[in-house]
């Protein structure tokens, strides 16, 4: 029962990553790869809060486990890392990194707040 | 048949690279469809290891630490393939977004450390977000060096 709540988020989760890239770079002309930073804080926040609080085995699995991990991603973090750094300025690939760390940790942090705050 | 340019940054889906540009309109429940079932097989696998190595409240996130390199060590490589020969219209898509992209995760890497904060092991939360950041750069460079250096032996080879 937890794998295919894990097969269903995550299911989900890989394909909004997709799209969600997609509408953010059509949105922007910048090589700043600001689409996979959006999916990797919004999926740290969301993670952040459904981890806050005491919740079903089942909703850890679907939402967090799944939808949330398979939204995320470190492989396309990285590889972007390397090519900006190898085609732009090596200042992107540091921001690059940098940015998704302090806004990922931070999203964690707000999402547990958030969370515990509305469960007084 | 897709041929990556030499201008792409995200390797999920970059926009300046014509054929992922035209692939959404060109077989859009393909595409996304080989994403949902990639994405579910890397997330089970990450799953299976973050269950088979387990880390108490203070302890250093080892399963999902070894998940993420491995995750970006595998794109290196993969990446890699793509860029000197021809693959499929669904290979990037199934491999890379999907399998590659479910397998890794950034939450629980955020996550993870904002509970070894609140555990009241800041130095570990740390050295895990820093080893992450090291270890997932050094592991997609030479994923990328090294399929690289083997594709040119071989290319050799042939001729």
């Amino acid at each position: 029962m937890t794998a295919l709540l894990i097969v269903v988020g995550a299911a989900l989760g890989a394909p909004l990553r997709y799209l969600t890239d997609r509408a953010v770079q059509a949105r922007h002309d910048s090589v700043f790869p600001w689409g996979t930073l959006t999916v990797n804080v919004a999926g740290s926040l969301l993670l952040g809060a459904v981890l806050a609080v005491p919740a079903d085995p089942g909703i850890t699995a679907l939402v967090g486990t799944g939808f949330c991990g398979a939204l995320t991603t470190w492989s396309t973090l990285s590889y972007e890392t390397l090519r900006l750094a190898r085609t732009g300025p090596r200042l992107h690939a540091y921001a690059n990194v940098l940015l998704s760390v302090v806004a990922g940790l931070g999203a964690a942090f707000l999402g547990y707040a958030l969370a515990t705050a509305v469960a007084g | 048949m897709s041929r990556p340019s030499e201008s792409r940054v995200d390797p999920d889906v970059d926009l300046r690279v014509p054929a992922d540009r035209a692939e959404l309109t060109a077989h859009p429940a393909a595409v996304l469809g080989v994403i949902a079932t990639g994405g579910a097989l890397g997330a089970l696998a990450r799953a299976g290891a973050q269950a088979a190595v387990p880390h108490p409240p203070t302890g250093f996130p080892w399963a999902t630490f070894g998940v993420n390199v491995l995750g970006c060590l595998l794109i290196g490589a993969l990446m890699a393939v793509l860029t000197t020969r021809p693959a499929g219209p669904l290979v990037r898509p199934f491999l890379g977004v999907g399998v590659l992209g479910g397998f890794t995760t950034f939450s629980a890497y955020a996550v993870d450390a904002q509970h070894l904060v609140a555990a009241g092991v800041p130095g570990t939360a740390l050295a895990y977000l820093a080893a992450t950041v090291l270890a997932a750069l050094l592991a997609v460079a030479a994923g990328d060096a090294l399929t690289g250096r083997l594709l040119a032996l071989r290319g050799g080879a042939a001729r």
